[in-house]
Parts: C-alpha cells; structure tokens; sequence
C-alpha cells in the first residue's frame, strides 16, 4: 500500500503540471526559439523564406528608424521610473482614516483597471489643440496652445505621460499594501527617539516598504519596454515615425511591410534587452527563496 | 502608522486636509470625466465647440442608445465576454494543477520549472507574434474566439501559475501528509483539501486575469480581423476610424468598453488588490 502510494506520488506532479507545462511550450517557449531563429531569415509572411545570416540585424542598425524607436524606449524607461515615488507620494497622502477614503482609494486606483485602448482616447481629447483640456491649462499660464501628439519634439512625451497615468495607479495600490503592513513597534521607537517626516520616512518607513519597491520598480521597467497599446492607439507611432518604439516598430514591420524575419530581428533585440530584467528579476525571486 | 494620523493634527489642518484629498481626486480623474460628459453632449454641442459647459442638452440615452443600435458595439462587448471568461477559468484552472505540483512535491527540475513560468510572462509579445500567428493559422483558428481563448489561456498560466504556487506554498504539509497517510489518493487531496483552502486566491487570481484578458489589445490585432469575433478594445480603436467626427459616440463606447471591468473592480475590490499585491510581495 506505502509502496504505490510513492509511487503516485512520483507520477502525479507530472499530471498536474502536463497540460499548463505542453501550452506554455507550445505558444510561449517554442515561439520565442522560432522567433529567434525567423530572424536569421528574409520572408514575407506568405512565401519562401531565405537565409540571409545576420543581414537584418547589420540593416537593423543602420536604420534610422530603429535608432528612433530605441531613444523613445529609453524615455519610457526613465520617465516611467516617476511612477514609483510619485506612487509612493499619492499613498502617503491617502494613508489615513477619514470617512470615504475607501472609496478614494478606490478612485484613484480607476486609471489602472480600464483598457490602455481608453485611456489613449482619454489622452487624445486631452491633448487635443482646438479644445483639449491640456491646452485650456497652459493657456491660464499664458502659453500658446501645442498640438502635443503631432508635435515631434512632444509626442512620445505626451504619450508617456498617458502611460504613466496607469503606472502611478498601480505602484500606489503597492505602496498602500505595504503602509498597511507596516511594522508599528519600529515607528513608535523611532518616534520617541525623535525621528518624524523625512528622516522617519528614510531610515524607518522606506527600508520596511522595500518588498513594494522592488515590484514597482520591476513591473514599471517591464511595462515601459513594452508600450504598445499607447503608441498604436494615439498616433501609430507618428508623425512621421518620430514617437515609436521598438514594440510598435516590429508590428508596422511585420504586419504592414510584410518584412517578417525584419521584424522577429527587431523582436528579438527587444527581448534581448528585457532578458536583462528578466534575469536580476528571477535571481531576487529564487534567492529570496532559498531565504 | 505612517503619516501621522490626522486625527492628531490641529482641527484647522484636519479639515483642509479632508477638502484636499477630494480636490485631488476630482484633478486626478479630470481626463476620465471629460469623456463622460463628451457622453452626453450633443453633436452640436461638439461641434460649436462646447466641450466643458453645461451640455446644452442632455443626450446621455441618446448617445448611448445610439451606440448600440447604430454600431457593432453590443456585438464586440458580448465577443469580449465570449473570449475573456472561458480563457479565465482555463488559465486558473490549469495554473492552479501546475501550482499545487510545483509547492508541494519535490522533483527534480522544480525550481527550473518555475523559474520559466516567471520568465516566460515576462516576455515582450512581439516575440511570440509571428510564430503565435503562424500556429493558429496552421491550426485553422485564425479569426476565431478559440484562437485568441487558447493563446490567453497559455500565456497567463505564467503569472498563475506564480501566483498560485507562492499561495499554496504557505498551506500546512501536516494537513496533506495526514490525507496521505489516510491512504486518499493523490487526486482526491487536491480535490477536497488543497482545492477549498485555494478559494481566496482563486477569487483574486479571477478578477485579476479578468481584467487582463479583457484589456487585450495586441493580441486582438493580431490574432482577429473581423467585426463578428473582434474583441472590444480592438472594437473601440476601429470604431474611432469609421466615426471620427462623432466624439460623443465614441466617448460613450469608451465608457462601455471600460465598464465591465470597473464593475468587477468594484464588486471583487479587496479580492483584486489581494492579488496584485499577493502574486509579488516576496521581493
């Protein structure tokens, strides 16, 4: 009886884990390899393909557009990076008991819930230059209106600041999670010890809410190389190219040029620079397991 | 607590204080409720410019009845939902499988295993976008609702399966080994013991890949092109093509497409925050 009670127990995690393990190969870990491997190759989407070597990545780097793309990615990445203080900003504001500050909370919390689809054309009216809110606001500084999204120089400015609409909802959510755990002993210490504010804020509160920054500060680098849904909804990477990103660059590629081993060599770069993340992100992760 | 509690400051600074937490709230919304009011202006409204007065009429049920029977709006909102639950319960159901194994039993390859479910939802979409496509071409899916409920499915039982393993991680072995020692099988202890301790973790785990799935914009681009199986995000986005002139029709399918998942948002709140944080507070 003890004897093919082992033994099930040998078999048995590998039932459980079959049919989530042969999907996730199948359309994730499979995928990628023949992404990679697409890249080496010139093909249309349709017909024969070609080996071409490293020829889309030598043309990749020569093109001005990739170039584009990829400064744009690196705003994202560090105006993204406001998402976590000011997150941390709104949670501390809105880390007391009054009456309705559920509901507050719940408020702010809005922007991360609905579809990056709306909060594109949200942004858009904002932005618009013949009524926008955005314009009516400047104006009472007395500024001339700026048509943000087809303003070159604007443009992936204007848009992160939608994507960080969201983000700052989010990482907020985080932080509030993590006032809430606080440890109180800790602070009532400090406190009779003279620390408050700032230094409090420091010494005390920051190196408790540690485990929140570090998911901020992750989710946000991921979602600012990922902006996709923002750039297509908003202005399909224009005027003229000038507010694209190495997301929306592949997808024009593929889709529309029909330049798919192009863009599978644009892919994969992107996903070369996530695997940065990816890895620092799973080295925390495991180690804090062994822990 | 952290701040100060404001019940402690002076009477003067409470109350401002209280003014203060509403007034930035309306600030932080004010984008949002632009595009509800845009609901329900008229056209002439929009089209002498009035966009932040009083709408000279009220045309909320117009608008909105406008939306449904002139557009394919109520045909994306039930494809939405026709994609999003089966693609829900499938990710959970299988993620919570894959969890159980990966906390509760020893193999070798375990931590492999689950290092590349966390890494593999990581991964930037455009990568798997050719050979996704391909795939559900090949298998005659391309356009349909079970095309893009068999991607979702695969790909969140990354952050499922994540998510569900650190929560069954912290459930007693003792009550588990003591069903083994009863002699119950393997099948019946994940049945009537792991699965009823699981239930909150489900619940949030549900709201939350609700709320992803039914937000999908990429993949709805990629994996669909008609208006019979088009999602609503992608709904809205070719909507905005045809009606570009009628911001008040499409301010109201913005307000639409975003409602379900508020609704959600609000009847499961402490559930959805319980998952954002729960999948991701070991750091």
């Amino acid at each position: 009886m003890q004897k093919l009670h082992s033994k099930q127990q040998q078999w048995m995690p590998v039932l459980f884990l079959a049919p989530a393990v042969i999907l996730f190969v199948v359309y994730v870990i499979f995928p990628i390899l023949q992404s990679i491997w697409l890249s080496f190759y010139e093909w249309d989407g349709i017909g024969e393909k070609t080996f071409v070597g490293f020829s889309n990545y030598v043309e990749l780097f020569d093109d001005y557009q990739f170039w584009v793309a990829l400064k744009n990615n690196l705003y994202w990445m560090v105006f993204f990076m406001l998402a976590p203080p000011i997150g941390l900003g709104i949670a501390l504001f809105l880390n007391q008991k009054i009456m309705g500050i559920r509901l507050v909370k719940s408020m702010f919390f809005f922007p991360f819930v609905i579809s990056q689809v709306v909060v594109g054309l949200v942004f858009s009216w904002f932005y618009d230059p013949s009524f926008g809110l955005f314009n009516k606001a400047i104006a009472l500084f007395g500024m001339e209106p700026v048509a943000v999204l087809s303003d070159e120089n604007w443009v992936t400015f204007g848009i992160i600041v939608a994507g960080l609409w969201p983000q700052i909802a989010y990482c907020m959510i985080l932080y509030l999670t993590g006032l809430n755990n606080l440890n109180p002993d800790q602070i009532e210490a400090a406190r009779l010890d003279g620390a408050h504010g700032w230094k409090m804020l420091r010494h005390v509160i920051l190196p408790q809410l540690r485990p929140a920054t570090f998911i901020a500060v992750v989710v946000t680098v991921i979602g600012a190389l990922r902006s996709f849904d923002l750039v297509a909804t908003m202005t399909s990477g224009g005027p003229f190219g000038s507010s694209s990103v190495l997301a929306y660059f592949m997808y024009e590629q593929s889709i529309f040029n029909y330049r798919a081993g192009y863009g599978a060599a644009i892919a994969t770069v992107l996903f070369l620079i996530m695997d940065i993340y990816i890895a620092y992100f799973l080295w925390r992760m495991l180690k804090s397991e062994k822990a | 607590m952290f701040p100060t509690p404001i019940e402690k400051r002076s009477l003067p600074f409470n109350l401002s204080y209280r003014v203060a937490v509403w007034i930035a709230l309306l600030l932080w919304l004010l984008p949002l409720i632009a595009v509800m009011m845009t609901s329900a202006r008229s056209m002439a409204d929009i089209n002498s410019g009035n966009y932040w007065g009083v709408p000279s009429e009220w045309m909320l049920f117009e608008n909105y009845t406008m939306v449904f029977t002139q557009t394919p709006m109520l045909r994306y909102l039930i494809n939405s939902l026709i994609i999003t639950l089966p693609a829900v319960f499938g990710a959970v159901a299988l993620s919570t499988l894959a969890g159980y194994a990966l906390a509760k039993f020893k193999f070798r390859g375990n931590v492999a295993l689950f290092a590349t479910f966390i890494a593999g939802n990581f991964v930037p979409f455009q990568i798997l976008m050719i050979p996704v496509r391909d795939l559900t071409i090949s298998m005659g899916l391309y356009d349909t609702a079970s095309g893009l409920i068999l991607f979702h499915i695969a790909f969140q039982t990354g952050f499922c399966t994540l998510f569900m393993r650190n929560f069954i991680v912290g459930l007693p072995d003792e009550l588990i080994e003591a069903a083994r020692v009863e002699g119950v099988s393997e099948w019946q202890i994940f049945w009537h013991v792991v699965l009823p301790l699981v239930r909150p973790a489900l619940a949030a785990l549900s709201v939350l890949i609700f709320t992803f799935i039914w937000n999908d914009y990429f993949w709805a681009l990629v994996l669909v092109q008609s208006d019979e199986v088009r999602p609503i995000t992608a709904g809205i986005s070719a909507l905005k093509g045809q009606w570009m002139a009628s911001w008040q029709l499409i301010a109201a399918g913005s307000i639409v497409a975003a409602l379900p998942p508020v609704i959600l948002f609000f009847a499961m709140q402490r559930h959805f925050i319980a998952g954002l944080t729960l999948g991701a507070t070991k750091g």
